[in-house]
Protein backbone atom coordinates (compact mmCIF):
# COMPACT_ATOMS: atom_id res chain seq x y z
CA UNK A 1 0.00 0.00 0.00
CA UNK A 2 1.40 3.11 -0.86
CA UNK A 3 1.75 6.44 1.11
CA UNK A 4 -1.57 8.73 0.63
CA UNK A 5 -1.27 10.56 -1.70
CA UNK A 6 -2.21 14.52 -0.69
CA UNK A 7 -6.02 15.35 -1.40
CA UNK A 8 -7.00 11.97 -1.98
CA UNK A 9 -10.11 10.50 -0.31
CA UNK A 10 -9.13 6.65 -0.22
CA UNK A 11 -8.04 5.53 3.43
CA UNK A 12 -4.65 4.15 3.05
CA UNK A 13 -2.78 2.76 6.18
CA UNK A 14 1.14 4.06 6.62
CA UNK A 15 1.57 -0.03 7.06
CA UNK A 16 0.25 -2.43 4.61
CA UNK A 17 -2.47 -4.67 6.02
CA UNK A 18 -5.08 -7.64 5.17
CA UNK A 19 -7.15 -9.41 5.98
CA UNK A 20 -5.56 -12.95 8.14
CA UNK A 21 -8.36 -14.55 8.44
CA UNK A 22 -11.61 -14.94 7.80
CA UNK A 23 -15.39 -16.94 8.81
CA UNK A 24 -18.82 -16.92 8.21
CA UNK A 25 -21.53 -18.59 10.16
CA UNK A 26 -25.48 -18.94 9.34
CA UNK A 27 -28.06 -20.91 11.48
CA UNK A 28 -29.29 -23.70 9.89
CA UNK A 29 -33.47 -22.53 9.84
CA UNK A 30 -35.28 -21.21 6.92
CA UNK A 31 -38.21 -19.52 6.52
CA UNK A 32 -39.23 -19.73 2.68
CA UNK A 33 -40.78 -15.84 1.66
CA UNK A 34 -43.79 -17.85 0.54
CA UNK A 35 -44.92 -19.02 3.71
CA UNK A 36 -44.51 -15.56 5.40
CA UNK A 37 -46.97 -14.80 2.27
CA UNK A 38 -49.81 -17.29 2.96
CA UNK A 39 -50.00 -16.37 6.27
CA UNK A 40 -50.38 -12.52 5.58
CA UNK A 41 -52.71 -12.95 3.03
CA UNK A 42 -50.33 -11.86 0.09
CA UNK A 43 -49.21 -12.77 -3.22
CA UNK A 44 -46.57 -15.37 -3.07
CA UNK A 45 -45.48 -13.89 -6.25
CA UNK A 46 -44.31 -10.52 -5.50
CA UNK A 47 -41.96 -11.66 -2.18
CA UNK A 48 -38.22 -9.93 -2.29
CA UNK A 49 -36.69 -13.34 -1.66
CA UNK A 50 -36.63 -17.07 -1.62
CA UNK A 51 -36.00 -17.65 2.22
CA UNK A 52 -34.71 -16.26 5.21
CA UNK A 53 -32.29 -17.94 7.55
CA UNK A 54 -33.19 -18.19 11.42
CA UNK A 55 -31.49 -18.76 14.28
CA UNK A 56 -32.42 -21.38 16.29
CA UNK A 57 -33.89 -21.45 20.40
CA UNK A 58 -30.19 -20.75 21.82
CA UNK A 59 -28.67 -18.72 18.84
CA UNK A 60 -27.88 -15.08 18.98
CA UNK A 61 -25.66 -12.55 18.02
CA UNK A 62 -23.23 -13.49 20.29
CA UNK A 63 -22.90 -17.03 19.43
CA UNK A 64 -22.93 -16.94 15.31
CA UNK A 65 -20.22 -14.07 16.49
CA UNK A 66 -18.33 -16.73 18.48
CA UNK A 67 -18.09 -19.51 15.31
CA UNK A 68 -17.82 -17.05 12.48
CA UNK A 69 -14.61 -15.52 14.91
CA UNK A 70 -13.10 -19.57 15.52
CA UNK A 71 -13.61 -20.07 11.50
CA UNK A 72 -11.60 -16.76 11.10
CA UNK A 73 -9.05 -17.37 13.99
CA UNK A 74 -8.67 -21.43 12.35
CA UNK A 75 -7.85 -19.95 8.86
CA UNK A 76 -5.71 -17.07 10.30
CA UNK A 77 -3.41 -19.91 12.37
CA UNK A 78 -2.94 -17.36 15.37
CA UNK A 79 -2.54 -18.01 18.29
CA UNK A 80 -6.20 -15.79 19.52
CA UNK A 81 -3.82 -14.39 22.52
CA UNK A 82 -1.89 -11.76 20.11
CA UNK A 83 -5.34 -9.92 18.90
CA UNK A 84 -4.83 -6.66 20.16
CA UNK A 85 -9.03 -5.59 19.67
CA UNK A 86 -12.23 -7.46 19.44
CA UNK A 87 -14.87 -5.24 17.45
CA UNK A 88 -18.21 -6.04 16.77
CA UNK A 89 -20.96 -5.05 14.65
CA UNK A 90 -24.77 -5.37 15.13
CA UNK A 91 -27.79 -4.12 15.59
CA UNK A 92 -29.00 -6.75 17.29
CA UNK A 93 -26.54 -7.05 20.44
CA UNK A 94 -28.50 -9.64 23.02
CA UNK A 95 -27.97 -7.28 25.73
CA UNK A 96 -28.49 -2.95 25.68
CA UNK A 97 -26.38 -2.83 28.35
CA UNK A 98 -23.03 -5.35 28.58
CA UNK A 99 -20.93 -5.94 25.51
CA UNK A 100 -21.13 -8.73 23.31
CA UNK A 101 -17.17 -8.57 22.12
CA UNK A 102 -16.26 -9.49 25.92
CA UNK A 103 -18.23 -12.44 25.51
CA UNK A 104 -16.97 -13.37 22.15
CA UNK A 105 -13.22 -12.50 22.70
CA UNK A 106 -13.29 -14.58 26.18
CA UNK A 107 -14.77 -17.13 24.49
CA UNK A 108 -12.26 -18.05 21.63
CA UNK A 109 -9.04 -17.17 24.06
CA UNK A 110 -8.00 -13.65 23.35
CA UNK A 111 -5.92 -12.21 26.54
CA UNK A 112 -7.20 -9.34 28.43
CA UNK A 113 -5.15 -6.74 27.10
CA UNK A 114 -7.33 -5.65 24.34
CA UNK A 115 -9.49 -3.19 23.05
CA UNK A 116 -13.06 -4.41 23.12
CA UNK A 117 -16.54 -2.63 21.87
CA UNK A 118 -19.47 -3.27 20.46
CA UNK A 119 -20.57 -0.84 17.27
CA UNK A 120 -24.16 0.20 15.88
CA UNK A 121 -24.69 1.75 12.47
CA UNK A 122 -27.14 -0.57 11.43
CA UNK A 123 -26.37 -2.69 8.48
CA UNK A 124 -22.85 -1.23 7.71
CA UNK A 125 -21.65 -1.86 11.51
CA UNK A 126 -19.30 -5.10 10.66
CA UNK A 127 -17.81 -2.56 7.86
CA UNK A 128 -17.05 -0.29 10.08
CA UNK A 129 -15.73 -2.24 12.35
CA UNK A 130 -13.30 -3.65 9.62
CA UNK A 131 -12.25 -0.48 8.42
CA UNK A 132 -11.46 0.34 12.55
CA UNK A 133 -9.70 -3.15 12.84
CA UNK A 134 -7.78 -1.92 9.82
CA UNK A 135 -6.65 1.34 11.26
CA UNK A 136 -5.28 -0.27 14.40
CA UNK A 137 -2.97 -2.63 12.27
CA UNK A 138 -2.21 -0.12 9.63
CA UNK A 139 -0.93 2.08 12.25
CA UNK A 140 1.14 -0.53 13.84
CA UNK A 141 -0.59 0.16 17.23
CA UNK A 142 -1.28 -4.26 17.14
CA UNK A 143 -0.44 -6.75 14.47
CA UNK A 144 -3.79 -8.59 14.67
CA UNK A 145 -7.64 -6.87 14.86
CA UNK A 146 -10.94 -9.04 15.07
CA UNK A 147 -13.57 -7.70 13.39
CA UNK A 148 -17.42 -8.76 13.22
CA UNK A 149 -20.53 -7.92 11.28
CA UNK A 150 -23.54 -9.97 12.71
CA UNK A 151 -27.16 -9.76 13.14
CA UNK A 152 -30.59 -12.03 14.17
CA UNK A 153 -32.80 -9.09 12.42
CA UNK A 154 -35.96 -8.52 13.46
CA UNK A 155 -38.87 -7.93 10.97
CA UNK A 156 -42.51 -6.60 12.51
CA UNK A 157 -44.73 -9.62 12.00
CA UNK A 158 -46.63 -8.41 8.44
CA UNK A 159 -44.21 -5.70 8.14
CA UNK A 160 -42.39 -5.82 4.18
CA UNK A 161 -39.13 -6.57 6.65
CA UNK A 162 -40.17 -10.15 7.88
CA UNK A 163 -39.58 -11.61 4.55
CA UNK A 164 -36.03 -10.73 4.86
CA UNK A 165 -35.20 -9.73 8.49
CA UNK A 166 -32.22 -12.64 8.50
CA UNK A 167 -29.68 -13.98 10.85
CA UNK A 168 -25.69 -14.47 10.48
CA UNK A 169 -22.23 -13.37 10.62
CA UNK A 170 -19.12 -13.33 9.72
CA UNK A 171 -15.84 -12.47 11.06
CA UNK A 172 -12.18 -10.92 9.57
CA UNK A 173 -9.01 -11.44 11.22
CA UNK A 174 -6.88 -8.15 9.76
CA UNK A 175 -3.27 -8.23 9.97
CA UNK A 176 0.25 -7.38 8.08
CA UNK A 177 0.19 -8.16 4.44
CA UNK A 178 2.51 -9.99 4.62
CA UNK A 179 0.87 -12.82 5.96
CA UNK A 180 -2.43 -12.14 4.39
CA UNK A 181 -4.56 -14.05 2.02
CA UNK A 182 -6.38 -10.53 1.51
CA UNK A 183 -4.64 -7.57 0.48
CA UNK A 184 -6.44 -4.40 1.38
CA UNK A 185 -5.96 -1.26 -1.22
CA UNK A 186 -7.82 1.12 0.34
CA UNK A 187 -11.06 1.99 2.13
CA UNK A 188 -13.26 4.78 1.58
CA UNK A 189 -16.61 5.94 3.32
CA UNK A 190 -19.51 8.28 2.60
CA UNK A 191 -22.35 9.19 5.41
CA UNK A 192 -24.86 11.98 5.75
CA UNK A 193 -28.21 11.96 8.19
CA UNK A 194 -30.85 10.25 6.05
CA UNK A 195 -33.97 9.43 7.69
CA UNK A 196 -34.54 5.97 5.77
CA UNK A 197 -34.70 3.28 8.79
CA UNK A 198 -34.44 3.61 12.51
CA UNK A 199 -35.82 1.67 15.66
CA UNK A 200 -35.87 4.58 19.24
CA UNK A 201 -34.86 3.10 22.57
CA UNK A 202 -36.99 0.20 24.24
CA UNK A 203 -38.78 -0.51 21.00
CA UNK A 204 -38.38 -3.75 19.75
CA UNK A 205 -38.93 -3.43 15.69
CA UNK A 206 -37.81 -0.44 13.38
CA UNK A 207 -39.25 2.10 11.63
CA UNK A 208 -39.11 2.88 8.17
CA UNK A 209 -39.55 5.81 6.52
CA UNK A 210 -40.98 5.06 2.89
CA UNK A 211 -40.36 7.60 1.07
CA UNK A 212 -36.46 7.40 2.00
CA UNK A 213 -35.60 3.65 1.48
CA UNK A 214 -34.23 3.00 -2.02
CA UNK A 215 -33.17 6.00 -3.97
CA UNK A 216 -32.30 8.80 -1.82
CA UNK A 217 -30.74 6.03 0.53
CA UNK A 218 -29.82 2.47 -0.47
CA UNK A 219 -28.78 3.50 -3.87
CA UNK A 220 -27.75 7.22 -3.59
CA UNK A 221 -24.98 6.07 -0.62
CA UNK A 222 -23.97 2.64 -2.08
CA UNK A 223 -23.53 4.49 -5.70
CA UNK A 224 -21.50 7.31 -3.87
CA UNK A 225 -19.32 4.93 -2.39
CA UNK A 226 -18.40 2.59 -4.75
CA UNK A 227 -17.94 5.14 -7.72
CA UNK A 228 -15.83 7.62 -5.85
CA UNK A 229 -13.65 4.47 -4.45
CA UNK A 230 -12.96 3.53 -8.31
CA UNK A 231 -12.57 7.23 -9.49
CA UNK A 232 -10.26 7.61 -6.88
CA UNK A 233 -8.35 4.77 -7.62
CA UNK A 234 -8.19 4.89 -11.22
CA UNK A 235 -10.38 1.35 -11.86
CA UNK A 236 -13.75 0.52 -13.32
CA UNK A 237 -15.96 -2.45 -13.08
CA UNK A 238 -13.76 -4.45 -15.63
CA UNK A 239 -10.57 -4.22 -12.72
CA UNK A 240 -12.62 -6.59 -10.30
CA UNK A 241 -13.23 -10.08 -10.54
CA UNK A 242 -15.61 -10.15 -7.70
CA UNK A 243 -18.17 -7.01 -6.65
CA UNK A 244 -20.02 -7.77 -3.30
CA UNK A 245 -22.66 -4.74 -2.08
CA UNK A 246 -25.22 -4.86 0.69
CA UNK A 247 -28.17 -6.48 0.39
CA UNK A 248 -31.41 -6.06 1.44
CA UNK A 249 -33.10 -8.15 -1.12
CA UNK A 250 -32.72 -9.74 -4.21
CA UNK A 251 -33.48 -6.59 -6.45
CA UNK A 252 -31.59 -3.79 -4.95
CA UNK A 253 -27.94 -5.13 -5.28
CA UNK A 254 -28.72 -6.14 -8.46
CA UNK A 255 -29.97 -2.76 -9.54
CA UNK A 256 -26.55 -1.06 -8.28
CA UNK A 257 -24.37 -3.48 -9.66
CA UNK A 258 -25.50 -2.66 -12.85
CA UNK A 259 -25.43 1.20 -12.57
CA UNK A 260 -21.57 1.07 -11.96
CA UNK A 261 -21.68 -1.32 -14.63
CA UNK A 262 -21.01 -4.89 -13.09
CA UNK A 263 -22.03 -7.94 -14.40
CA UNK A 264 -24.25 -10.37 -12.99
CA UNK A 265 -21.46 -12.88 -13.16
CA UNK A 266 -19.11 -10.45 -10.92
CA UNK A 267 -22.25 -10.03 -8.36
CA UNK A 268 -23.39 -13.80 -7.80
CA UNK A 269 -20.79 -15.22 -5.89
CA UNK A 270 -21.21 -13.03 -3.15
CA UNK A 271 -24.84 -12.60 -4.01
CA UNK A 272 -26.23 -14.30 -0.93
CA UNK A 273 -29.91 -12.30 0.25
CA UNK A 274 -32.18 -14.56 -2.39
CA UNK A 275 -31.00 -18.02 0.04
CA UNK A 276 -30.35 -16.54 3.43
CA UNK A 277 -32.13 -12.78 4.02
CA UNK A 278 -30.47 -9.76 4.37
CA UNK A 279 -28.05 -10.69 7.49
CA UNK A 280 -27.76 -6.75 8.03
CA UNK A 281 -24.63 -5.84 9.81
CA UNK A 282 -23.56 -9.07 8.21
CA UNK A 283 -25.02 -8.97 4.99
CA UNK A 284 -21.70 -8.11 2.75
CA UNK A 285 -19.59 -9.53 4.91
CA UNK A 286 -21.00 -12.93 4.81
CA UNK A 287 -21.27 -12.04 1.01
CA UNK A 288 -17.37 -11.82 1.17
CA UNK A 289 -16.73 -15.22 2.70
CA UNK A 290 -18.62 -16.73 -0.04
CA UNK A 291 -16.09 -14.86 -2.58
CA UNK A 292 -13.07 -15.75 -0.46
CA UNK A 293 -14.13 -19.33 -0.91
CA UNK A 294 -13.80 -19.56 -4.63
CA UNK A 295 -11.67 -16.79 -5.57
CA UNK A 296 -7.85 -16.93 -7.00
CA UNK A 297 -4.88 -15.29 -6.11
CA UNK A 298 -4.78 -11.85 -7.79
CA UNK A 299 -8.44 -11.45 -8.05
CA UNK A 300 -9.50 -8.06 -7.02
CA UNK A 301 -12.79 -8.01 -5.06
CA UNK A 302 -14.76 -4.07 -4.75
CA UNK A 303 -17.29 -4.45 -1.51
CA UNK A 304 -19.48 -1.91 -0.39
CA UNK A 305 -21.39 -2.00 2.45
CA UNK A 306 -24.40 0.15 3.38
CA UNK A 307 -26.09 0.98 6.61
CA UNK A 308 -29.02 3.05 7.10
CA UNK A 309 -28.99 6.72 8.96
CA UNK A 310 -26.73 6.63 6.13
CA UNK A 311 -23.72 5.60 4.78
CA UNK A 312 -21.69 3.13 3.02
CA UNK A 313 -18.09 2.04 2.97
CA UNK A 314 -16.72 0.71 0.36
CA UNK A 315 -13.51 -1.64 0.46
CA UNK A 316 -10.84 -2.29 -2.67
CA UNK A 317 -9.06 -5.79 -2.11
CA UNK A 318 -6.84 -8.21 -3.37
CA UNK A 319 -6.51 -11.53 -3.08
CA UNK A 320 -2.85 -12.89 -2.44
CA UNK A 321 -1.27 -16.67 -2.67
CA UNK A 322 -1.66 -17.47 0.51
CA UNK A 323 -5.34 -18.43 0.09
CA UNK A 324 -5.21 -21.64 -1.56
CA UNK A 325 -3.64 -23.11 1.89
CA UNK A 326 -5.80 -21.46 4.31
CA UNK A 327 -9.34 -21.68 2.83
CA UNK A 328 -9.98 -25.08 3.86
CA UNK A 329 -9.18 -24.82 7.55
CA UNK A 330 -12.78 -23.96 8.56
CA UNK A 331 -16.17 -24.90 6.66
CA UNK A 332 -16.85 -22.44 3.43
CA UNK A 333 -20.00 -20.22 4.01
CA UNK A 334 -21.90 -22.68 1.07
CA UNK A 335 -21.94 -25.48 3.69
CA UNK A 336 -23.61 -23.58 6.19
CA UNK A 337 -25.86 -22.32 3.17
CA UNK A 338 -26.38 -26.26 2.68
CA UNK A 339 -27.29 -27.03 6.25
CA UNK A 340 -30.99 -26.46 5.73
CA UNK A 341 -34.07 -26.89 8.20
CA UNK A 342 -37.22 -25.50 6.36
CA UNK A 343 -39.65 -24.29 9.16
CA UNK A 344 -43.24 -22.68 9.20
CA UNK A 345 -44.35 -19.60 10.69
CA UNK A 346 -45.69 -21.18 14.02
CA UNK A 347 -42.20 -22.61 14.54
CA UNK A 348 -40.86 -19.12 13.52
CA UNK A 349 -42.93 -17.22 16.01
CA UNK A 350 -41.23 -19.58 18.65
CA UNK A 351 -37.93 -19.53 17.83
CA UNK A 352 -37.69 -15.50 18.06
CA UNK A 353 -39.97 -15.08 21.19
CA UNK A 354 -43.04 -13.49 19.16
CA UNK A 355 -45.28 -15.68 20.89
CA UNK A 356 -46.49 -14.03 24.24
CA UNK A 357 -46.60 -17.22 27.06
CA UNK A 358 -47.14 -15.21 29.93
CA UNK B 1 -28.07 -14.27 42.51
CA UNK B 2 -25.68 -16.79 41.03
CA UNK B 3 -23.18 -14.10 39.24
CA UNK B 4 -20.02 -14.93 41.15
CA UNK B 5 -20.71 -18.42 39.96
CA UNK B 6 -21.31 -18.21 36.68
CA UNK B 7 -18.29 -15.92 36.21
CA UNK B 8 -15.80 -17.83 38.00
CA UNK B 9 -16.66 -20.93 35.40
CA UNK B 10 -16.64 -19.23 32.12
CA UNK B 11 -13.31 -20.15 30.65
CA UNK B 12 -14.37 -23.40 31.06
CA UNK B 13 -18.09 -23.00 29.64
CA UNK B 14 -17.45 -21.32 27.00
CA UNK B 15 -14.41 -22.52 25.47
CA UNK B 16 -14.14 -26.05 27.28
CA UNK B 17 -10.92 -24.88 28.84
CA UNK B 18 -9.41 -27.29 31.11
CA UNK B 19 -5.64 -28.34 32.47
CA UNK B 20 -3.25 -30.60 31.28
CA UNK B 21 -1.37 -32.53 33.75
CA UNK B 22 2.49 -31.54 33.95
CA UNK B 23 3.62 -35.21 35.16
CA UNK B 24 2.04 -37.42 32.83
CA UNK B 25 0.12 -35.42 30.43
CA UNK B 26 -3.06 -36.32 31.26
CA UNK B 27 -5.85 -33.59 29.57
CA UNK B 28 -8.51 -32.58 32.54
CA UNK B 29 -11.92 -31.63 32.19
CA UNK B 30 -13.53 -29.76 34.33
CA UNK B 31 -10.52 -28.42 35.89
CA UNK B 32 -10.13 -29.77 39.47
CA UNK B 33 -5.96 -28.34 40.02
CA UNK B 34 -5.60 -32.45 40.46
CA UNK B 35 -4.36 -34.94 38.25
CA UNK B 36 -7.25 -38.07 38.38
CA UNK B 37 -4.54 -40.04 36.74
CA UNK B 38 -1.48 -39.81 38.45
CA UNK B 39 -2.71 -37.55 41.67
CA UNK B 40 -0.08 -34.51 40.74
CA UNK B 41 -0.26 -31.18 41.05
CA UNK B 42 -2.03 -29.78 37.47
CA UNK B 43 -2.61 -26.41 37.24
CA UNK B 44 -1.67 -25.37 33.27
CA UNK B 45 -4.90 -24.52 31.62
CA UNK B 46 -5.33 -26.82 28.15
CA UNK B 47 -7.99 -26.07 25.35
CA UNK B 48 -9.64 -28.75 24.18
CA UNK B 49 -10.56 -29.55 20.63
CA UNK B 50 -13.81 -29.76 21.07
CA UNK B 51 -14.54 -32.75 18.89
CA UNK B 52 -15.63 -35.99 20.70
CA UNK B 53 -18.40 -38.95 20.18
CA UNK B 54 -21.54 -39.64 22.15
CA UNK B 55 -21.06 -42.38 24.67
CA UNK B 56 -24.38 -42.28 25.86
CA UNK B 57 -27.99 -39.86 25.93
CA UNK B 58 -31.07 -39.08 27.07
CA UNK B 59 -34.01 -36.92 25.73
CA UNK B 60 -35.38 -34.79 28.45
CA UNK B 61 -39.56 -34.12 28.64
CA UNK B 62 -38.98 -32.02 31.82
CA UNK B 63 -36.17 -29.39 32.35
CA UNK B 64 -35.13 -27.68 35.59
CA UNK B 65 -35.97 -24.13 35.63
CA UNK B 66 -34.19 -22.00 33.27
CA UNK B 67 -34.12 -24.74 30.54
CA UNK B 68 -37.85 -24.98 29.74
CA UNK B 69 -37.77 -22.72 26.73
CA UNK B 70 -35.89 -25.55 24.84
CA UNK B 71 -37.90 -28.39 25.39
CA UNK B 72 -37.47 -31.14 24.53
CA UNK B 73 -33.36 -31.08 24.44
CA UNK B 74 -30.88 -34.17 24.43
CA UNK B 75 -28.29 -34.65 27.06
CA UNK B 76 -25.47 -36.56 26.08
CA UNK B 77 -22.47 -37.86 27.87
CA UNK B 78 -19.39 -37.14 24.77
CA UNK B 79 -16.30 -38.70 25.46
CA UNK B 80 -13.88 -35.88 24.31
CA UNK B 81 -11.09 -36.99 21.76
CA UNK B 82 -8.22 -36.20 24.37
CA UNK B 83 -9.85 -38.53 26.98
CA UNK B 84 -12.33 -36.75 29.52
CA UNK B 85 -16.24 -37.21 29.39
CA UNK B 86 -18.49 -34.30 30.16
CA UNK B 87 -22.33 -33.86 29.74
CA UNK B 88 -24.03 -30.83 27.26
CA UNK B 89 -26.93 -30.74 25.66
CA UNK B 90 -27.73 -31.86 21.64
CA UNK B 91 -28.45 -28.95 19.54
CA UNK B 92 -28.54 -28.33 15.38
CA UNK B 93 -30.10 -32.45 15.19
CA UNK B 94 -32.03 -31.54 12.58
CA UNK B 95 -32.90 -34.52 11.00
CA UNK B 96 -30.05 -36.78 12.63
CA UNK B 97 -31.11 -39.72 14.38
CA UNK B 98 -28.59 -39.25 18.16
CA UNK B 99 -26.57 -42.55 18.31
CA UNK B 100 -23.61 -44.15 20.43
CA UNK B 101 -20.44 -43.24 18.69
CA UNK B 102 -21.97 -40.38 16.92
CA UNK B 103 -18.86 -37.94 16.35
CA UNK B 104 -19.75 -34.23 17.32
CA UNK B 105 -18.21 -31.18 17.97
CA UNK B 106 -18.49 -27.84 20.39
CA UNK B 107 -20.25 -25.20 19.99
CA UNK B 108 -21.03 -22.60 22.16
CA UNK B 109 -24.57 -21.19 22.11
CA UNK B 110 -26.94 -19.57 24.59
CA UNK B 111 -27.53 -22.09 27.87
CA UNK B 112 -30.34 -20.31 29.63
CA UNK B 113 -31.72 -17.20 31.29
CA UNK B 114 -30.38 -16.49 34.96
CA UNK B 115 -34.37 -15.24 36.19
CA UNK B 116 -36.95 -13.52 33.84
CA UNK B 117 -36.27 -11.51 30.85
CA UNK B 118 -33.93 -8.74 33.46
CA UNK B 119 -31.41 -11.48 34.20
CA UNK B 120 -28.19 -12.59 32.66
CA UNK B 121 -27.88 -14.69 29.83
CA UNK B 122 -25.70 -17.80 30.40
CA UNK B 123 -23.44 -19.22 27.58
CA UNK B 124 -22.02 -22.51 27.44
CA UNK B 125 -20.75 -25.41 25.46
CA UNK B 126 -22.88 -27.72 23.70
CA UNK B 127 -22.78 -30.80 21.15
CA UNK B 128 -24.08 -30.77 17.35
CA UNK B 129 -23.27 -33.08 14.52
CA UNK B 130 -19.69 -32.53 12.99
CA UNK B 131 -20.39 -30.40 10.03
CA UNK B 132 -20.13 -31.91 6.03
ZN1 LIG C 1 -1.00 -36.79 35.82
Amino acid sequence: MAEKEKGSLLLKTIRPVGIVGYGAYIPQYRLPAAEIARVWGQSEKAVPIKEKAVPGLDEDTITIGIEAARNALARADIDPELIRAVWTGSESHPYAVKPSSTIIAEAIGTSPHIQAADLEFACKAGTEAMVMAIGLVGSGMGDFALALGVDTAQGKPGDALEYTAAAGGAAFVIGPAEIALVEIISTYSYVTDTPDFWRRAYQRYPEHGQRFTGEPAYFKHMHTAAQTMMDESGTSAQDYTYAVFHQPNSKFPRSAAKKLGFTDEQIKTGLLSPVIGNTYAGASPVGLTAILDEAQPGDRILMVSYGSGAGSDALDLRVTDRIAERRHAAPTTAEYIARRIEIDYATYTRYRGILQTR
Amino acid sequence: MEIPRHWRLQKQRYGLVGEICPHCSAKIFPARDVCPECGGEAKEPFRFSGKGSIYSYTVMNNAPVGFERGLPYTIALVKLDEGPTVTAQLTDLGANKVEIGMPVQMVTRRIKEDGDERGMLIYGYKFRPVMG
